[in-house]
């Protein structure tokens, strides 16, 4: 593993992830700017405020990410769990 | 009066024809009879154009309309396109089973009755459980019966259902119904166990993910599809099927987070996806099955897309896990691209075919005052963004370098997801194209400015999420409990418990009989014995001297003789 790579496809060098990071962040600031020209019909009052849909969209991820992880203590299991339990 | 031969045999006898036919003349069938199927499909006209008399009812195999001809269109474009996917690599039997098993689902669409509804059902039962087993191996063998058992039980729930309306109602027309008794619950019972509904959900997951590259992307399609058709002819506006909905999204989404295998991961969002048609037709209103029926269009697409582009995948590599994969990027880009637009599509991101459908079933909740419904939408389109829009690419195609430089994809196969692409991206660009094909007149606007930038903001910022909790969401070689644990493991060990409890006390009732025999034994030698030096005798086994033996019989006889006199 060459830390570099900058032999490497131009999207694994770190230099390009970072570039990309920044564009990523530039849009993301653009789509929420986009909210103070662009009129969003909200149905339920709540879902007109400023920003709502970035910020329900990234609290509904990590609320859906901690409760998988949750379950995932109580479901997740060895993958050859079922050959295993096939064999006892 | 090939007008009046239903669509469905025209593609049965292509699938029987594969077998005998050999070199070019069997990839002709395989490429021309979906194609000679989908002209046969726009040849049926509206209303029942064929009856047959059968067992006393009339059975009307044949009837059209705007929704079961959008339905037979997609199914016979998705036999074609995964023909072409197939085609080269693919063992003959298993695109034989695969078109049957098309052929039932085209069948299905055109049902007029609940009677042929039923036949094709089992058609496609019987001929998807074949492209199960076709994966080969052992596990694909053992996921075939438990997938078999599990359509076989749905196939007698739905003829419970079917054979009590048709006694009580003397009608085995298909026509609108709502759960209200028990034979409506039997039909739709029957109908959501092929739908992937709670609680039988997991027979999807098992069994999908096992069958072979190509197997894969027919079974994606249809079982699911066809309930779907199904539930929009039967049971339009049934309450109950709103929260059936819901909870199967969410369950897609928690479980496509906990797995690790990339095919499984699309298994898990079919159900997903399925939830929000199913809550679709719950809602019920003409926008809500206008919308359930256009995603089910665009679904099949994008996810045959998505199973293509994982089928070219475990084709060069052997292998599916995330943990093995990554990196893929560098030598295989057609596929990378053709997988990104699949799972951009299924994300419902603007420009791709799920934000033209997705949003209608959105924008009914919103129109039909459905406060919960609507936020949980969102949040699930969200959801569906971080468990197959980023997930599946980055941690199959990027993540970091597995070390594998495999071959892209072979021409039929990149043919075939370049030409599923295309519709996804021309349907988000031209919703038009496939809004006109609706069962319901629509004018709905798939682009708003406000909405878009709604839209933008919520998946961007899913995606923000998914990479600062990266750390979180670290793969491991792990499978998640499913209800289907109960009889898989639960089941066999009260089973095993039982067996064992049975096999103690069978123990103790034989020991028990021994000691009694034993016993017996005992008490006879000491009575009746002879000791093994052959001196010592029981009681009544010793030899008695001929002096005591006939006094004896003296006394008995003297006390004889003075009784008889007394």
């Amino acid at each position: 593993m060459n830390p570099n790579r900058d032999d490497d496809s131009w999207l694994a060098r770190p230099s390009s992830i970072r570039l990309l990071w920044r564009i990523f962040w530039a849009v993301l600031a653009l789509t929420v700017a986009a909210h103070l020209f662009i009129d969003v019909k909200g149905y339920f009052g709540v879902d007109e405020w400023y920003g709502f849909g970035a910020a329900f969209g990234f609290l509904s991820c990590l609320i859906m990410v901690i409760v998988a992880k949750g379950l995932g203590l109580l479901l997740k299991r060895n993958q050859d769990y079922y050959q295993e339990q096939d064999h006892d | 009066m090939i007008e009046l031969l239903p669509p469905a045999f025209i593609l049965l006898l292509g699938a029987v024809l594969i077998g005998p036919l050999r070199g070019h003349w069997r990839s002709a069938m395989v490429l021309g009879a979906p194609l000679l199927t989908l002209w046969a499909v726009w040849q049926v006209p509206d209303g029942v154009s064929l009856t047959l008399p059968f067992l006393g009812y009339n059975i009307e195999p044949l009837e059209g309309s705007a929704l079961r001809r959008l339905f037979a269109t997609i199914f016979a474009l998705m036999a074609f396109v995964g023909g072409l996917y197939a085609f080269r690599q693919a063992r003959w039997y298993e695109l034989a089973a695969g078109y049957a098993y098309a052929s039932g689902a085209i069948g299905v669409c055109f049902a007029g009755d609940l009677i042929t509804l039923f036949l094709f059902w089992e058609l496609m039962a019987l001929f998807s459980t074949v492209i199960v087993w076709c994966g080969g191996t052992p596990a694909a063998r053992a996921a075939g019966i438990r997938y078999a058992i599990m359509h076989l039980l749905g196939g007698v729930i739905l003829k419970v259902g079917i054979e009590g309306v048709a006694v009580h109602t003397g009608s085995v027309d298909i026509q609108p119904m709502l759960a209200t008794n028990f034979d409506f619950w039997m039909i739709l019972i029957g109908i959501l166990i092929n739908a992937a509904a709670p609680p039988l959900s997991a027979w999807l997951a098992d069994a999908y993910p096992e069958s072979s590259p190509t197997g894969s992307v027919f079974l994606s399609a249809f079982t699911t599809k066809t309930a779907v058709l199904a539930l929009i002819l039967l049971f339009p506006g049934e309450p109950v099927l709103i929260w059936v909905g819901i909870y199967m999204i969410m369950y897609g989404i928690i479980y496509a987070l906990l797995e690790n295998d990339a095919r499984r991961i699309l298994a898990y969002s079919i159900v997903n996806q399925v939830g929000f048609m199913v809550c679709a037709i719950g809602i019920g209103t003409e926008l809500a099955l206008n919308g359930a029926a256009a995603h089910a269009f665009a679904h099949i697409v994008y996810k045959a897309l998505l199973f293509m582009s994982a089928g070219v995948v475990v084709y060069r590599t052997g292998k599916s896990k995330c943990t093995d994969l990554g990196g893929l990027f560098r030598t295989m880009p057609l596929t990378t691209i053709c997988g990104i637009i699949g799972a951009l599509s299924i994300s419902s991101f603007p420009l791709t075919s799920g934000f033209t459908t997705k949003t209608m079933i959105s924008q009914a909740a919103a129109d039909g005052g459905m406060t919960a419904v609507y936020f949980l939408l969102a949040a699930a389109s969200a959801g569906v963004f971080l468990h197959a829009g980023i997930k599946f690419p980055w941690f199959v195609f990027f993540q970091k370098d597995s070390g594998l430089r495999p071959k892209d994809a072979p021409w039929n196969m990149g043919a075939a997801m370049v030409i599923f692409a295309a519709i996804c991206l021309l349907i988000g660009i031209f919703p038009e194209l496939l809004y006109q094909f609706l069962p319901y007149q629509t004018d709905y606007v798939a682009y708003k400015a406000g909405k878009v930038v709604f839209y933008l903001q919520l998946l961007l910022f899913s995606g923000l999420a998914f990479f600062l909790l990266l750390p979180m969401m670290k793969r491991t070689l792990t499978i998640s409990l499913d209800v289907d644990w109960l009889w898989r493991v639960a089941a066999r060990r009260v089973g095993t418990l039982l067996y064992n409890a049975a096999g103690v006390i069978g123990a103790a009732l034989e020991q028990g009989a021994l000691n009694q025999v034993r016993r017996l034994v005992t008490f006879s030698q000491r009575y009746l014995g002879v000791g093994k030096d052959g001196a010592s005798r029981g009681t009544f086994a010793s030899a008695w001297p001929i002096g005591t033996t006939s006094l004896w019989i003296a006394v008995l006889l003297s006390a004889y003789v003075l009784v008889y006199f007394i």
